[in-house]
């Protein structure tokens, strides 16, 4: 599944970086580093982390309610 | 047609063409089925991939935390469009409304959205750029290439130019323990984007890396092995630094050469285009079915001075493509300005920077909370009075409250008390910006054009 952070409004809550380490890590004090395609069996944590995000910095396909990101890609 | 019923037939039916099949150009599609576009839609995009996040190139896959050839991004939402990918637009006619394409086909359109983007200046003299071992990064075959080569364990990297890119370069190498010298024109890194104060900061932290930093200098050669790679690079002082990676990170140059000759007010510095992201032709006169968004736009900012900026950040795509998108299919009355606080982020060395409103037009600096000495401190730029950008070093969660400062034009000197200020914030200094008749590697803003109050305009409204 496919992710991105805004991280013009991320602010280092690292509530992500809890939630699911393998996909969001902190970098240094406040810096975040992101798995921008997530393997399947992390769902579950990327789904907890989009919605505890107290900015709402993290856009992924694939959840509830997002589209899919390559069904519409035909090429 | 009477222009409501011209827009009620374009939201159904009518022909949308975004050239630009990045950031800008999905967001944009986006929008446009956000808000009830119902017709044709069709994205151009010169790279053989669906839309890609850039940012991350530099940083997660430099470090192996992401790979290059997956960070597409996640879509909003079905946009149901035509992809014409791997296929560039080599030119535009306004008076037929076509996009000519690289593999001679055409594209009708009744509305058209330019977000183009920029590209990595290369390095100019072209023979030395072909040596194998020379990079540039902005692409995701670029970073897979460049970490390849990382992966291999190069005996020494070099960087030419030490602005955000180069520099996160650096930091990326660095942290895999690869010997990395960074050369750079101006007195520090990030001179050109943040100012001379900030940017001793930088050179620090490069050095504190154990960063061989070269300022001051210009590389005058890349040269060769009798097999064609790259061996070393020579520089102003008459100093030879061993290499055999060698990357340019020479800022970038706008994507508008497929418009040259089609009558639009395009060039190097961007298409320019109104606060609606309306294109200007050339003539100045706006267009009303050519829209423009993300790097490639130079539009026009109420809030600094009208003046044209051209703005190479992340947010700022998103945000012009929503406004562009929205104004596409929006009668006139309806149209929204795009004024969106410029803002960026980098991050190096453990670092997290980040920036709100426009530092190059900061004349002084003062150092708010914190101190630069730790490393975690915001500075604000003050311009005529005026508060005008701030910049944070590991203190990201200060940026918006100064973002509404320099919203609603708060008074600089900073006259409040802030906490954790320290002695050397209490005074403005001078921000001590290089004079930008000499250019250094390329900044992330752009100013030009013509502000409305230079000219001593009053405009009266009507009274009723």
């Amino acid at each position: 599944m496919r992710l991105v952070v805004d991280l013009n409004r991320c602010q280092g809550y690292a509530q992500c970086a809890f939630l699911a380490p393998d996909v969001f890590a902190m970098h240094g004090e406040e810096s975040l580093v992101y798995n921008p395609q997530a393997e399947q069996e992390q769902r579950e944590r990327v789904a907890r982390a989009v919605a505890a995000c107290p900015v709402q910095a993290i856009t992924a396909d694939g959840l509830d309610g997002c589209a899919g990101g390559t069904s519409d890609a035909a090429h | 047609m009477p222009p409501t019923d011209y827009l009620d037939w374009l939201r159904r039916e009518g022909r949308i063409v975004v050239v630009g099949a990045s950031l800008a150009g999905l967001r944009g599609a986006e929008t446009l089925r956000a808000e009830g576009f119902g017709g044709e839609l069709t994205m151009i995009g010169d790279e053989p991939y669906e839309p890609y996040d850039r940012p991350p190139l530099s940083k997660a896959v430099l470090l192996g935390r992401a790979a290059p050839h997956h960070t597409e991004l996640p879509h909003r939402r079905e946009i149901d469009a035509k992809w014409r990918l791997g296929v560039a637009a080599t030119g535009l006619d306004i008076e037929a409304r076509r996009v000519r394409l690289a593999d001679g086909d055409e594209v009708e359109y009744d509305r058209l959205l330019i977000a183009t983007g920029v590209r990595a200046r290369p390095w100019p003299k072209e023979d030395e750029a072909r040596l194998e071992g020379v990079f540039t990064l902005r692409t995701r075959d670029d970073a897979a290439a460049l970490l390849r080569r990382l992966k291999a364990g190069p005996r020494r990297v070099f960087v030419i130019g030490a602005g955000f890119t180069g520099s996160e370069i650096a930091s990326a190498c660095r942290e895999q323990g690869i010997p990395v010298t960074v050369a750079e024109r101006a007195g520090a890194p990030l001179v050109g984007a943040l100012g001379g104060v900030i940017g001793a900061v930088a050179a620090e932290m490069h050095r504190e890396n154990g960063v061989d930093l070269r300022t001051g200098v210009m590389v005058t050669a890349l040269e060769g092995d009798p097999v064609g790679r790259v061996r070393a690079v020579h520089l102003s002082d008459e100093s030879i630094v061993e290499a055999d990676v060698v990357i340019v990170s020479l800022g970038a140059t706008r994507n508008t050469d497929w418009l040259t000759g089609s009558g639009l007010g395009a060039g190097p510095r961007g298409i320019a285009c109104d606060a609606g992201c309306r294109a200007f032709d050339f003539r100045g006169i706006v267009t009303d079915d050519i829209f423009v968004a993300g790097d490639v736009a130079r539009s026009p900012h109420a809030l600094f001075g009208y003046q044209f900026l051209s703005l190479e950040h992340w947010g700022n795509a998103v945000a012009q493509a929503e406004i562009a998108a929205h104004n596409m299919i929006s009668p006139s009355a309806e149209r929204r300005p795009h004024l969106w606080v410029p803002a960026f982020w980098s991050s190096q060395f453990g670092v997290n920077i980040k920036s709100v409103g426009v530092p190059p037009m900061g004349e002084q600096i003062m150092i708010t909370q914190g101190s630069l000495a730790e490393r975690r401190f915001v500075g604000v730029y003050g311009h005529n009075g005026r508060t005008i950008a701030a910049v944070s070093f590991d203190n990201t969660r200060w940026l918006e409250f100064y973002q509404r400062e320099i919203e609603r034009g708060a008074p600089f000197p900073v006259e409040f008390p802030t906490v954790d200020r320290r002695p050397e914030g209490r005074v403005p200094v001078d921000s001590d910006f290089p004079d930008p008749a000499l250019p250094t590697h390329g900044p992330m803003v752009t100013l030009s054009g013509y502000s409305p109050t230079d000219q001593q305009l009053v405009f009266h409204p009507a009274r009723h």
